[in-house]
């Protein structure tokens, strides 16, 4: 084996090497760009949010404070997505130490309403468990915020 | 944890035609480096490349297939990237059993290392099928807390244990050796993973401010102090620097992650030092490896010296840049190099040039790791994904580290190259678990529109597997 052919493979295997890293890469690139909204989904998605919520009977229409220092105060959910925290901005506002200034979010998708939690400090917690992702809600159900309850009223 | 990624409707794709380009390279990567071997070592391609090749494309392809059905979302680069440093291990291994049996002391690490790997894919998709949902390990915390813990003591159980290179951290059963060590790192980051999810806000909260530090509680200490104690006992017990230093980094960047308090890390380091200190005082071993990093040349001769470390320096001083070739360098007079040393057989044979790219592989595996961490949805899973990467980090940072005269070396395996059965397969495990949490984490969350509802289910509640 001539000393040229033996160069030759060695940088032939580097090459190969390095290609191999390199599409790696680039699939990477776009993965990290690919993540892309898949259209029927997407379509549906604005459909929905054009056409008004069907109200039908049984469906909760608005969101009640049921414990805390602002018990009683409600926001209808009409105007969802709703905003709750400490903030000016928020849909209900509460006086509660324990709440941060954007707290929670309640929302819509379908006839199924949620609330998410926005990176609270003290957490947002259904029933007992503190939610770590968009949490599904029905009528009833006791949402705590702080030292705050809240629920889905009709 | 925002979870506005879930919201805002976009999905990833599965990737999995992705990922089969990829692994075409990766094969091209390893079984072109099991022929260049031959050409350059015997002047031919070796006779048995097509079995050879047929294997190693075999098993790359059932753990493909595997991914395909059941992880159809699992991240598309893991897979390939750990073929190809696989691939590549067993080359070198192979070149370096062709040295060996020149001078007249044959033995088949490759083809042992071959089977191992096998063994490794088939607990990849073992592990891939069984578990369906990360969620479930996180019940098994203190199980696989004691786990390893039982692990780690067995080499020191008289007749199971042995030593071996001045560690001991092999067991014996029949004809078998393993090192429990490495499988108790796999248990350790679940064990980790699920304390720290349920008692981060104690240790992330409570404490108070010194300067701009938040130093934690006194009786948070405990864990953090438990670990310390569990790598000083590896240390004093098994003789074994490396794997006391992965366990205890591991441990500091898992609760660094879950606090997000700089105190922990500073707690931690100062942990560290004054037990890098009193090791140096007290154990010889830990004096010898310093002294030698501080100068390899003058203990070229002694024994225990440095002739490992600076064979494998001059190795890597003599490859430059692009290397000498297969079969045109001696990595074999690195004494056990197809293990610890195996980045200085490459580094010699294939050069700066091939060790960039090895080292940018395990970059992308981190990395892809940490990703997974990032995208993932439940705090649990966050953290075993960071573990691993930290695992496969820390351990990459110590061996090459030591190797190339960074930090004082310490005995580690370099994950998927080194020969080692006990290692590779814990590797094996290791991409199964991110290649399942990366699956679950970019799997598009359950469409809650009324007309996907369809019956009348409720689709919004996903169900975790119960069994």
């Amino acid at each position: 084996m001539s000393e040229l052919t033996l160069f030759l493979i060695r940088f032939a295997y580097l090459a190969v090497l390095w290609i191999f890293v390199l599409s790696a890469i680039s699939v990477i690139r776009s993965d990290m760009f690919g993540a892309r909204i898949p259209e029927a989904r997407a379509a549906r998605k604005k459909a929905g949010k054009q056409a008004k919520p069907v109200r039908r009977r049984g469906q909760p229409t608005h969101l009640a404070v049921v414990e805390g220092a602002n018990a009683g105060e409600q926001a209808a959910l009409d105007d969802a997505p709703l905003l709750i925290g400490r903030g000016s901005d928020a849909a209900i506002r509460l006086d509660d130490d324990y709440v941060s200034t954007r707290h929670a979010r309640v929302a819509a998708s379908g006839d199924q309403w949620y609330v998410e939690d926005l990176g609270s400090t003290n957490g947002t917690y259904v029933g007992s468990v503190r939610i770590t992702q968009p949490t599904t809600i029905s009528l009833g159900t006791q949402v705590r915020i702080g030292k705050t309850i809240l629920e889905l009223r009709k | 944890m925002s979870q506005t990624g879930a919201l805002m409707g976009f999905v990833h794709r599965r990737r999995r035609g992705a990922e089969l380009f990829l692994l075409v390279l990766a094969l091209a990567v390893g079984i072109g480096a099991y022929a260049a071997v031959g050409l350059g070592v015997d002047g031919e391609v070796p006779v048995d490349i097509v079995g050879y090749g047929g294997w190693l494309a075999a098993l790359v392809l059932v753990a493909h297939f595997t991914l395909r059905f059941a992880a159809p979302y699992a991240d598309p680069v893991l897979l390939p990237v750990v073929a190809a440093l696989n691939g590549l291990g067993l080359a070198v291994i192979h070149r370096l059993d062709l040295a060996k049996e020149a001078a007249g002391k044959p033995h088949d690490y490759a083809q042992q290392q071959l089977i191992w790997m096998t063994l490794g894919v088939a607990l990849f998709v073992g592990t891939v099928a069984l578990v369906r949902d990360h969620r479930v390990l996180q019940r098994f915390t203190y199980t696989s807390g004691l786990g390893a813990v039982v692990l780690l003591l067995l080499p020191l159980v008289p007749g199971l244990g042995y030593r071996n290179f001045g560690a001991q951290i092999w067991i014996r059963v029949g004809p078998f050796s393993f090192q429990p060590g490495e499988l108790a790192k796999v248990l350790l980051v679940v064990a980790v993973a699920g304390y720290l999810v349920l008692h981060r806000d104690a240790l992330a909260l409570a404490g108070r401010r010194l300067l701009f530090l938040d130093l934690p509680r006194g009786r948070d200490l405990g864990p953090i102090l438990m670990m310390w104690g569990l790598s000083l006992g590896i240390l004093v017990f098994q003789r074994d620097l490396g794997s006391s230093l992965l366990f205890f980094g591991l441990f500091l960047v898992m609760l660094y992650v879950a606090t997000e308090r700089a105190g922990w890390p500073v707690v931690g380091l100062l942990l560290f030092s004054a037990g890098a200190l009193a090791a140096y005082q007290l154990f010889g071993h830990v004096r010898n490896r310093v002294n030698i990093w501080l100068d390899p040349m003058a203990y070229i001769d002694q024994t225990p010296g440095s002739g490992q470390l600076v064979e494998g320096l001059f190795g890597m001083g003599w490859g430059g840049l692009i290397g000498r070739g297969f079969g045109e360098g001696r990595p074999d007079r690195i004494p056990v190099a197809e293990s610890d040393f195996i980045i200085a057989a490459i580094g010699e044979e294939l050069g700066l040039t091939g060790v960039m790219a090895v080292l940018l592989l395990y970059g992308l595996i981190v990395e892809r790791a940490l990703r997974t961490a990032l995208i993932c949805r439940d705090g649990f899973g966050k953290l075993v994904a960071t573990g691993l990467a930290a695992v496969f980090a820390l351990q990459v940072f110590v061996v090459v580290g030591g190797v190339t005269g960074l930090i004082p070396l310490t005995g580690l395996t370099t994950p998927f190259l080194s020969y080692g059965g006990s290692s590779l397969v814990a590797n094996w495990v290791i991409i199964a678990l991110v290649a399942r949490i990366s699956d679950q984490a970019r799997r598009p969350p359950p469409d809650l529109s009324p007309e996907a509802a369809g019956t009348g289910d409720d689709d919004a509640t996903q169900v975790v597997k119960l069994r």
